[in-house]
């Protein structure tokens, strides 16, 4: 691509010649020329971003995978032990362990429950804030947007207060439910975080979607704004339920947003940690770590294996780069790359 | 009536029914979070909950203020860090990707396309993943237990996604402007502070709201990072640890999470319009 500039003038003029009475001194203007000679300054005007990503994001990756074909741990830091390289034990310590497929299995019915819930949520928020007059759509976006602001330690710690044992408005409000409706006293005192995994994670669920929520409706809705208002008054003369017009106009020409906020959903909730951490009361509760919470837990929990910890986040990392690819790749389709 | 009319008033009415049922339940933790923190403490434990305070109190907030009620100190410290780190990330952070949007929107060059598809998947590498590297190094450069030492990362971990959204504000920038300006014997510098910049500037606004939200929220390297160094928390932490702390002292804590939620609130609310387009673009969530 870069064949079709010519080679005296920068691509977008965006570097002109310094002007013959800008008096500069000659190593600046030799320094210039050189810049300009060898086309370098797009790499000069990366060089800090590539600079900061390589050193913050790619280097750490980079160390991560060496980890995890090494013995490090805190004998290695000190110096107290020799660094050696042990090939792939890491990874078959990792496979053999139990503790590694409980959370696994929680990381991935956590994903599979909470990313449709939210998809089908955020959907139809969007879909009613399409159909709203300006007054009410003003105030569910604004509530909406509210839930959406809030820090997420702001919501978790709030959820937790919600769903507390001694006091908390939840197991109060469970108790004094009617018969018919699961309502029982045993609800009373009933604790939440600590029970089980399951427990742990309906609060988990419910924070969670109504944390993401907001997001996905806003998204639908900048969509639904670009759908052309004849296709719909076409449909509505013919007759069509609002079902039809749903799965023959609406989702066909969102296909390509909702893809989008697919693939995002199911890479942000396989990664709740600030959540989970709080929720579950990390370190306790080893039976409620997803996979963030064990490699956390394998990095940081005394003694630390850094070894092990760097085999989990490449298993980690590996799993979400799969689901990334399909996002790249819907991205690069759409034209993100011109 | 005619029968039209009518159906079509009973359409409204469940419309706004429904609308009223999502807002309600949408606004009702945030309501309880907010009158918890002006309940006494008799109110937040009683039989008979209510939503609003029988006897609203400032108490919880200066127990907040004063610093008893977390143990390490008030909580306009912990402002103080945030704010700084917050401000920092967002200054840093829009200046280095307002000079690679430049570069990928205006410049062909090798490696473009390697570097904008390098973007997209960086962005997706989970802080979990990196976290034990990043904290052995640096603890190695003496820079864990210390605010310098977050900033760096935030504005490291907000420039993909701030590079992918400006790149897209400076290529609605006509380029004809900076070549009228060239030939008219105006030098790089100026072309870039006095035509381009005025015209990317509300893409920056978007892009800090991105660079904002990391910031202000992170949680695991700051975790990690400050340890057991009270003084350095920022708000998150702070509240994390105020929390931790345990003792029945949800009245305080709700104060606390009160007080840190509502800068970002304002903040949301007064670039809501620009949130949905820019933040559609980069991907965000906390």
């Amino acid at each position: 691509m870069s064949l079709a500039i010519p080679r005296d003038r920068p691509a977008g003029g965006s570097l002109p010649e310094p002007p013959a009475g800008a008096a500069g001194s000659r190593r600046l203007n030799q320094v210039r020329a050189f810049v300009r000679r060898h086309r370098l300054a797009p790499y000069l005007m990366l060089a800090p971003a590539l600079a900061g990503i390589g050193l913050v994001l790619l280097w750490p990756l980079a160390q991560v995978a060496v980890y995890s074909f090494q013995n490090y741990g805190l004998p290695q830091i000190t110096g107290a032990a020799p660094t050696q390289w042990i090939g792939g034990s890491n990874f078959t310590q990792v496979f053999a362990d139990a503790e590694f497929w409980l959370s696994l299995r929680i990381t991935v019915l956590f994903a599979a429950v909470v990313v449709p819930l939210t998809l089908i949520a955020g959907t139809l928020v969007g879909l009613l804030l399409n159909q709203l007059g300006r007054k009410m759509a003003a105030v569910v976006s604004t509530a909406a947007l509210l839930a959406w602001a809030i820090p997420p330690v702001s919501a978790t710690v709030l959820f937790y207060w919600l769903f507390d044992p001694d006091g908390g408005l939840v197991d109060w409000t469970l108790s004094r439910l009617p018969h018919w409706l699961v309502g029982n006293t045993n609800w009373a005192g009933f604790n939440w975080t600590t029970t089980g995994a399951l427990q742990a994670y309906t609060v988990l669920t419910v924070l969670v979607v109504w944390q993401s929520f907001p997001f996905i409706a806003v998204t639908v809705l900048a969509g639904l704004k670009t759908v052309p208002h004849e296709l719909y008054e076409a449909a509505r003369v013919d007759g069509a339920s609002p079902v039809r017009i749903f799965s023959s106009i609406t989702f066909p020409l969102l296909k390509p947003i909702f893809l989008v906020l697919l693939l995002l959903s199911v890479i942000w909730d396989f990664n709740v940690f600030t959540q989970s951490f709080i929720i579950t009361g990390f370190p306790g509760n080893r039976d409620e770590f997803n996979l963030s919470l064990y490699i956390y837990d394998k990095g940081f929990q005394f003694p630390p294996s850094y070894g092990l910890g760097g085999a989990l986040a490449l298993i980690f990392t590996v799993i979400l780069l799969i689901v990334t690819v399909g996002y790249v790749r819907s991205s690069v389709r759409q034209g993100a790359l011109t | 009536m005619s029968s039209a009319t009518r159906s079509r008033r009973l359409r409204a009415m469940s419309l706004n029914a429904a609308a009223v049922v999502v807002a309600v339940v949408t606004l009702f933790p945030i309501a309880w979070m907010i009158a918890t923190a002006f309940k006494p403490s008799q109110e937040i434990y009683s039989l008979t909950p209510s939503l609003l305070p029988a006897h609203p109190t400032l108490g919880n907030f200066r127990a907040v203020i004063g610093g008893q009620a977390s143990g390490i100190g008030t909580v306009w410290l912990f402002f103080r860090n945030s704010l700084a780190v917050t401000l920092a990330t967002v200054l840093v952070a829009s200046l280095i990707s307002l000079l690679a949007s430049v570069a990928v929107a205006r410049f062909r060059f090798r490696f473009r396309a390697s570097f904008l598809i390098m973007l997209l998947i960086v962005q997706m590498i989970p802080g979990q993943a990196l976290i034990i590297a990043l904290f052995l190094d640096f603890s190695r450069i003496n820079l864990v237990q210390s605010l310098p030492g977050l900033i760096l990362v935030y504005a490291a971990q907000a420039l993909p996604v701030s590079i992918w959204m400006l790149r897209n504000f400076v290529a609605t920038v006509p380029r004809e402007l900076e070549e009228a300006a060239a030939t008219d014997g105006a030098s790089a510098p100026t072309i870039f502070w006095k035509i381009l910049f005025p015209l990317v500037a509300p893409g920056l606004v978007a892009t800090s709201i991105f660079s904002f939200i990391t910031a202000y929220n992170e949680f695991i390297v700051a975790l990690t990072f400050l340890g057991q160094q009270h003084s350095d928390y920022t708000l998150p932490i702070y509240v994390t640890y105020f929390f931790n702390r345990g003792g029945a002292q949800w009245g305080p804590i709700m104060a606390a999470s009160t007080m840190y939620t509502i800068p970002v609130v304002i903040f949301f609310l007064i670039v809501r319009r620009r949130l949905v387009g820019g933040l559609v673009a980069g991907a965000v969530k906390g």
